[in-house]
């Protein structure tokens, strides 16, 4: 199986200038891989690091030391140091990125917003919304919102918007940062789904779920991360 | 990927005193990229912006610009009404303050046609039709195309100031502080339409702002500055996220969040 993501001995450390300089090391040293169809969950306590490993493999966090790479246009690319264009082109082509919360642009409608990812890619508005539309309608998000900014719905229903965005295009790499986290059985079943199609279709997937029975119906590899010792991966049970 | 970059600045100081303008920016533009400038007033984001524009020659550095021809042209070895015709034709200039972009003597249409008529067009219904097109383009009522600007609110000069720009079809545009001074809710209306132009039109976007929503907004990479000098670059969100400069943390901790 391609290895479509590769770690080494990767730390961070967060150093906040403005007090003081003080520094807060989250890992450090961690190595970690992740193949082609194959779901990894991140594991461990709260705070120790599994959403800044997984900002990091966006690069929208730094790393202090180590080394990301990840397959991209058929080749192994480093992604610390990377320019500009070379991480935006990453980001259209091959990773994409489901965070905990939505951001909201005023006046673009809930349609727009999800189709976002395939517009940018240089599908057309038609085919584009259509497939929002199929996505907005399994994680039921009712037609008569559609056509509305989804800046004033329910939390739940915000989430499920930035699902449909994130599993509108089939990326190779799929990164999902508590995407159950405030949804009802009915709709985290939707996301179970969704991530088993996805990783059907060849997909990698690196996830942080709290959610217990959502983690043990997707997770092939655990991955916990210990800030204090070496971090393991082991096979999910 | 492999397409030239549009702008290739390299090293470009401007200083009225120390740390008063800017010192050795550089950087490469693409097609279709959008580049956000921000830092406090006084950081020299403007000037800069006026360096890259050919509107303020620096005093050391180069600035190349590959145009439509495929030409690489060194900006400030041409002259200066090559200079004009750049900005005229393949750029497009929004300022700030909406009235020093606008002849403010003449209709809201022939704000728009003017610039049309600069690279040739003469039928006048052309430049009529035109004219309307890009007044609804920019949701502006077609009703007040023969009203002089000074008839207009703020909101919608800045927006007819955008309209007279993009009318030639530009692939770089740069913009200065363009929401700047507008309500909030006139604010987003022009955001909606600015981030839908630059990815209908493919069009390379240097803004400076000193406002990071806008930035974050528009910009897919961003540059600070502070007293002159570029502190920090990145894409837009690895720079507001996990910022690395003292300076740019003390920006980003500073924005109120409603």
């Amino acid at each position: 199986m391609q290895t479509m993501i590769e770690v080494e001995g990767l730390t961070k450390v967060f150093t906040l200038h403005n007090q003081g300089g003080i520094q807060l090391p989250v890992f450090s040293g961690i190595d970690f891989r992740a193949r082609q169809r194959e779901c990894t969950v991140l594991f461990g306590e709260s705070g120790s690091g599994k959403s800044t490993l997984l900002r990091s493999l966006y690069a929208n966090y730094l790393p202090t030391s180590g080394s990301i790479r990840v397959f991209h246009r058929g080749e192994m690319v480093e992604l610390t140091g990377a320019p500009s264009q070379t991480l935006l082109d990453i980001r259209r082509e091959t990773i994409g990125y489901v965070s905990q919360f939505l951001r909201v642009i005023p006046r673009v409608s809930t349609l727009d917003v999800v189709a976002q990812p395939l517009r940018e890619r240089g599908v057309d508005q038609d085919r584009a919304h259509q497939c929002a539309g199929e996505l907005l309608e399994r994680l039921h998000i009712p037609e008569r919102l559609w056509s509305l900014p989804p800046g004033t719905f329910s939390g739940g229903e915000q989430q499920r918007v930035n699902i449909a965005r994130g599993f509108i295009v089939d990326y190779p790499i799929l990164l999902l940062d508590e995407p159950t986290a405030s949804l009802d059985q009915r709709n985290a079943s939707v996301v179970v789904e969704l991530i088993r199609e996805a990783r059907q279709r060849g997909s990698a997937i690196v996830g942080i779920f709290h959610d217990a029975d959502v983690r043990e119906a997707v997770a092939d590899h655990i991955f916990e991360i210990d800030p204090t010792q070496k971090s393991e991966s082991r096979a999910a049970s | 990927m492999s397409t030239q970059p549009l702008l290739q600045v390299r090293e470009i100081t401007k200083l009225y005193a120390a740390n008063k303008g800017c010192a050795d920016v550089s950087f490469d533009l693409y097609p279709g990229e959008v580049l956000g400038i921000v830092g406090e007033s006084g950081s020299g984001k403007s000037t800069l912006l006026s360096c890259l524009s050919a509107r303020l020659a620096p005093d050391s550095g180069s600035i190349h610009y590959h145009n439509r021809a495929g030409e690489s042209l060194d900006l400030y070895s041409l002259s200066e009404s090559r200079q004009r015709q750049l900005q005229r034709t393949e750029w497009g200039i929004v300022h700030q303050h909406a009235r020093d972009g606008l002849r403010m003597g003449v209709s809201g249409g022939a704000n728009i046609g003017e610039r049309l008529m600069a690279t040739g067009e003469r039928h006048y219904g052309n430049l009529r039709g035109t004219a309307e097109q890009w007044m609804s383009d920019v949701e502006l009522d077609i009703d007040r195309i023969d009203d002089k600007p000074t008839t207009y609110s703020g909101g919608m000069q800045q927006r007819l100031q955008i309209a007279r720009n993009l009318v030639t079809h530009p692939r770089l545009v740069f913009m200065d502080e363009p929401t700047g001074g507008l309500d909030v809710s006139v604010q987003a209306r022009l955001l909606d339409l600015l981030r839908r132009l630059v990815t209908e039109l493919n069009l390379a976007v240097v803004i400076v702002t000193h406002d990071l929503a806008v930035a974050r907004l528009l910009a897919q990479r961003l540059i600070v500055m502070r007293r002159g000098e570029v502190v920090e670059t990145g894409l837009t969100d690895q720079v507001l996220d996990d910022p690395q400069h003292a300076y740019t943390q003390l920006l980003v901790s500073s924005v109120l969040t409603p």
